[in-house]
């Protein structure tokens, strides 16, 4: 039915089109990493270590190898020497900026539940029972898990320290510290807790050896292409010897974004074995080995003056990172870019523990800054008695203050009101604590939110078949958003061809170049390139149709009706059939290259917004929270698919819900190790705690980001929304807890 | 998971011999916590005795109360007809505990004999005197965010995490036992014990004993009744603190109490003298307030479940005012 429409009105991008793969997810039909059946598959488990910092001095595998169905028993001991591993400096001396942990190199531990070794047997079970049997001895070391304890260790990142153009430099603008010359000043600190991604999908690979020389991974990852080097890399193969297959992902969050120790145990288990291997992690092993969102403590500095001019903000942030790879993200960005205030500074440090590496999870950076930036604004409108909407507005500036370049667009102000009017702002109260229901406080909040219109790189090939359908493919992943469905219904509009004759595929490294997904940037960079490849295909198509198109421009052209023709009435046509004997009887086909204009970025500042609302209630004898609604608006330029989109910001805000109300992973620094590490004890908000979400879009394309005008929405979906639920609580009690996530504790001892 | 056999028992003497001749055996009702720990390599039984084909499903009406089968789900009881008339507080309780699908498999016996939630005993590489005796308590000096404020020794001070336990704890329920020596009866309140020097013992069952029912008496408590649950999300996550409420009122005087509450204790701790407390006066907040001053008394946290002094009481006061429907 959808396409139907899209097709009469000629605009597949804007519909609500369901997803493509929709019926394979719900059905089962849809294959993920650890389901491929491969002959001679064998399964593995493995054994994590339990001291967070030290050396192995022995390991038992006896009892594991006599196990019933063991294969296998890897160790360091034993371990095939990955040569990319190899040529790495002295382990003693990590390159500044590090590299990936290096999986059974040597006796070394560098955090807890590290791998020492992978079992190999005929069953999953029979693996992990074995996985029990191997005993391994170990000489500790004093090791550093506590935040607070090291924080002053916090140092500039080496990036930054080599490139006075990194973004991750202290920032200056105005007078350094400059907020202090304000009449009214607040000083405040922030923490939240690492946050475990936490996808539905396990982390698994199958790795498997095709020959000496060939590699094929089933991953789970973000980035095909990505993974395809570094383990070409890693095993010194020409990158076409390596082949990752990641057709679907069942959720990342970013977790995807990075090569893992229990990837490499899997192909080194392949390699010892001679046969594919599967590896499937535990829920456990989730939390302890691939990445986070990391601990983050950050203080701003902010002053103002009386009628609620913002005169500086300083902002600070040490980030949690191990001890071998120095992990940064953007998280003072948005405290340089979101407010007209005169004096700004910023400073970013790192902190390495003894614990695994963190990596990007959704709203990198941004999610943590906004968390701190946007109470600190909630904090400054309380103490100049304004309302934080009208505040903002007061600090609301149309070009980028940071750079000093206008936005290539912004219609942030369109969100404000919209999202005040959906979410009844006008019934919060300036003074916290007045609306009650029964033993219920009510508080309303809203948090502002900010991620770079990013857009890369990408190919991509299409390709005219015989039954008159579009083929088009790219190396990107799809995590969950739709890829998919956007690639189709652009490719569609690109054609003028029903989204049902047209398919994309992606999740293979075979397939065109493309940057991984992540930071917000697929539609963009990916969309851009399906896009081009179309046109490129209808050029194409037009060069064998001879002559008769001749005088036409290709954007007049549409493959309707099963033959090439124009939009307009009249003029040439020519059937796909003919078009394919021009073309010696086969398929059409092209590859095209599409990059981001450099003048464009030049000149312009791009950035989507985004602003969220919520209504809490914050039970008065218990402290129990409660979020009753939210509203999310967004200015995400073109929105090519409500249906989707919509998806992705509710996501996001039930995301930001767990952000600000639940997430939060504790360690025991005595032993260096993750108390909580369940779904039972880690919680993330269940369907009860998932109010009614309200989105908008703003639905503005930016013309200077992309053809298409898209600005990205993954991430803007959650920065802002912790900020807002914990204003809101201020706001219904009076309390202001800077520490997530909130629990009903936090609540009654404030 | 270790390798293990499986049989599945037909009559409850073969199960009860058969547990009772092997000691690394284990009953096996709907597996909702037994196989989570076998997973985790908490609990490493040899043998599993399949329990579910026993006759022990039914929920019945007696002559003095309800007969509830240790193998009736915690779905099929909590939504059963005669428990919502008769001890709607036990529905409520159950309802409040896990997920729907949880529910479906949980059993009544299985629930009551779930092992502690305590994170230092669900993992093997941490220490723990419930699962190795003389392993220290990983809790004691560690995350004790979610641990007892009452009855706890220095060798273990887990909660006990079951919600059903602590409506039938305060509804002077009885269980109904089997064994190698014959049957017996308990007093719920003496089923599960305090941690003292043995924390590795939950219950003061023998080995080879199975529960075969659990009995509810009638009682006054059918109107005006509150399980009170406090817990981080919405839903499907264990009690920070929990109470059972119940009141029998005379026009707005207490004619006669009952309040438990959970997540404070090794075991579903009763609040005997606080019930006497209420007896008498009249149903308003100050007596509920006075009531929850003297459940207090006694209680003791650690570093981090502080909140526990606060919220236990409120919870009590609130739950009490919910029972008693006063706003
Ligand atoms: C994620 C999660 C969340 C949960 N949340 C809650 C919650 O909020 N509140 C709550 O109360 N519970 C909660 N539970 C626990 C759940 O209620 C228990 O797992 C369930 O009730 C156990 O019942 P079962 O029949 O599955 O027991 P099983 O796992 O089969 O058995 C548990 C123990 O009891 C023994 N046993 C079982 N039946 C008998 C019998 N008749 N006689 C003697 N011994 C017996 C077994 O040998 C075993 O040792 C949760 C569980 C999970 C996994
Ligand atoms: S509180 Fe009990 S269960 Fe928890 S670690 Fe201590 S002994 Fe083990």
């Amino acid at each position: 039915m959808n396409n139907i429409a899209a097709l009469q009105d000629g605009k597949a991008v804007g519909d609500r089109m369901s997803r493509v793969d929709g019926r394979l997810k719900v059905t089962g039909g849809a294959k993920y990493s650890a389901e491929y059946e491969l002959p001679g598959l064998v399964h593995s488990a493995l054994v994590g270590s339990t001291i967070a910092k030290g050396r192995i001095t022995s390991i038992d595998t006896k009892a594991a190898e006599r196990a019933p169905g063991v294969l296998a028993v890897i160790t360091h001991l034993n371990s095939p020497k990955v040569p990319g591993f190899a040529a790495k400096s002295n382990p003693d001396e990590p390159p500044a900026i590090g590299q990936p942990l290096r999986v059974f190199h040597d006796e070394k531990i560098y955090f807890n539940d590290q791998p020492v070794a992978i079992v190999v047997a005929d069953t999953l079970e029979r693996a992990r029972h074995a996985a029990r049997l191997v005993k391994v001895q170990y000489v500790a070391e004093q090791h550093q898990t506590n935040f607070e304890a090291n924080k002053s260790k916090g140092f500039l990142p080496t990036q930054a320290k080599r490139n006075p153009k990194s973004a991750q430099n202290d920032y200056t603008r105005g007078q350094a510290d400059g907020y202090q010359a304000a009449p009214v000043k607040l000083e405040a600190e922030y923490v939240h807790e690492s946050e475990m991604h936490n996808p539905m999908e396990l982390q698994s690979i199958i790795a498997h050896w095709e020959a000496a020389d060939q590699l094929t991974v089933y991953d789970k990852v973000q980035a095909v292409k990505g993974t395809q080097r570094a383990f070409a890399k890693d095993w010194g193969l020409p990158e076409q010897n390596v082949k990752v297959i990641a057709t679907f992902v069942g959720g990342a969050f970013g977790n995807g974004l990075h090569n893992w120790p229990h990837e490499t145990a899997a192909i080194i288990a392949a390699k010892v074995t001679g046969k594919p291997v599967k590896l499937m992690l535990t829920r456990e092993q989730m939390f302890t080995m691939v990445g986070y969102r990391p601990k983050t403590w950050q203080r701003i500095q902010m002053g103002a003056t009386k009628d609620g001019k913002l005169v500086g903000i300083t902002h600070e942030s040490v980030g949690q990172t191990s001890t071998y790879e120095e992990f940064t993200e953007s998280t003072v960005q948005q405290t340089r870019m979101m407010y007209a205030a005169p004096n700004v500074s910023t400073r970013y440090r790192i902190l390495g523990l003894d614990v695994s590496t963190p990596i990007w999870m959704r709203g990198p950076g941004e999610a943590t800054g906004a968390f701190a930036l946007e109470s600190a604004i909630d904090e400054m409108a309380h103490l100049v008695g304004l309302d934080p909407l009208e505040f903002r507005l007061r600090n609301y500036t149309d070009s980028d203050p940071e750079k000093n370049k206008p936005w290539s667009t912004k219609y942030l102000k369109e969100c404000f009101q919209a999202g005040a009017e959906r979410i009844g702002w006008s019934k919060r109260q300036l003074q916290p604590g007045q609306l009650r229901e029964g033993d219920w406080l009510i508080g309303y909040g809203m948090g502002v939110g900010t991620f770079g219109a990013n857009r890369g790189t990408a190919k991509a090939r299409a390709a005219l078949l015989a039954d008159g359908s579009v083929l088009l493919q790219s190396a990107t992943t799809d995590i969950g958003p739709g890829t998919g469905t956007a690639m189709v219904q652009i490719a569609s509009d690109a054609l003028g061809l029903p989204t049902d004759k047209i398919r994309f595929e992606l999740g293979n490294s075979l397939f065109p170049q493309a940057p991984s997904q992540g930071g917000s940037s697929t539609v963009n960079t990916v969309g851009s390139a399906v896009n081009d490849a179309c046109l490129a295909l209808k050029k194409k198509l037009q060069e064998l149709g001879g002559a008769a198109f001749a005088n036409v421009q290709p954007e007049q052209l549409t493959l309707s009706g099963g033959q090439l023709g124009l939009k307009a009435n009249g003029g040439p046509r020519m059937s796909f059939a003919d078009l394919r004997k021009a073309n010696n009887g086969q398929d059409v086909e092209v590859t095209t290259e599409s990059k981001p204009s450099g003048d464009a970025r030049q000149n312009y500042s791009m950035y989507s917004f985004s602003v969220h609302f919520a209504e809490v209630r914050v039970h008065a004898m218990t402290g129990e929270v409660r979020v009753t609604k939210m509203v999310s608006c967004a200015d995400a330029g073109t929105i090519v698919n409500q249906k989707t989109a919509g998806s992705q910001m509710i996501g996001g805000a039930i995301g930001g819900i767990g952000m600000a109300l639940h997430e939060g992973a504790v360690m025991d620094d005595r032993f260096g190790r993750y108390v909580t590490k369940d779904l039972a004890d880690y919680h993330v908000p269940v369907h009860a705690d998932a109010p009614p979400v309200e989105v908008y879009f703003v639905n503005k394309p930016d013309p200077l980001v992309d053809a298409l005008g898209t600005k990205g929405i993954g991430e803007i979906a959650i920065i802002g929304v912790a900020p807002a639920i914990t204003n809101a609580i201020f706001n219904a009690t009076g309390k202001r807890i800077r520490e997530l996530p909130v629990t009903p504790d936090k609540v009654l001892l404030a | 998971m270790n390798p293990f056999q499986y049989v599945r028992a037909t009559k409850a003497k073969a199960a009860i011999d058969a547990r009772a001749g092997d000691a690394t055996s284990q009953f096996i009702a709907g597996g909702t916590n037994l196989l989570d720990l076998m997973k985790r390599g908490v609990m490493t039984p040899q043998r599993l005795i399949d329990i579910n084909k026993l006759p022990f499903d039914k929920i019945e009406r007696q002559s003095n109360g309800l007969r509830i089968g240790a193998l009736a789900l915690n779905s099929t009881t909590a939504e059963d007809k005669q428990v919502l008339e008769r001890a709607p507080l036990l529905a409520q309780a159950l309802n409040a505990g896990a997920s729907a699908q949880l529910r479906n498999m949980a059993t009544v016996g299985g629930n009551m004999l779930q092992r502690t939630r305590c994170s230092y005993f669900y993992d093997p590489a941490m220490p723990c005197n419930k699962r190795e005796p003389g392993s220290g308590c990983g809790a004691l000096e560690g995350y004790n965010r979610m641990h007892a404020i009452f009855g706890f020794s220095d060798k273990c001070i887990a909660v006990h995490p079951s919600d059903m336990s602590v409506a039938l704890v305060a509804l002077d329920a009885a269980v109904l036992v089997s064994g190698p020596k014959g049957e017996r009866r308990l007093a719920f309140g003496d089923l599960h014990r305090l941690p003292g020097d043995e924390p590795q013992r939950d219950t003061n069952l023998e080995a080879g004993e199975l529960i075969t029912a659990v009995e509810v008496p009638d009682s006054p408590f059918t109107k005006h009744v509150h399980y009170l649950k406090v817990r981080e999300r919405a839903s499907y996550a264990f009690a920070l603190v929990s109470v059972a409420a119940a009141l029998s009122l005379d026009g707005n005087t207490i004619k006669d109490a009952r309040l438990a509450m959970g997540g404070v204790a090794h075991k579903p701790w009763r609040l005997t003298e606080a019930e006497k407390s209420l007896i008498g006066k009249p149903a308003t907040e100050a007596t509920f307030q006075e009531a929850a001053r003297v459940a207090m008394q006694g209680a003791k946290a650690f570093k981090h479940n502080q909140y526990k002094l606060k919220l236990a009481p409120n919870a009590i006061v609130q739950a009490l005012k919910n029972a008693a429907a006063v706003s």
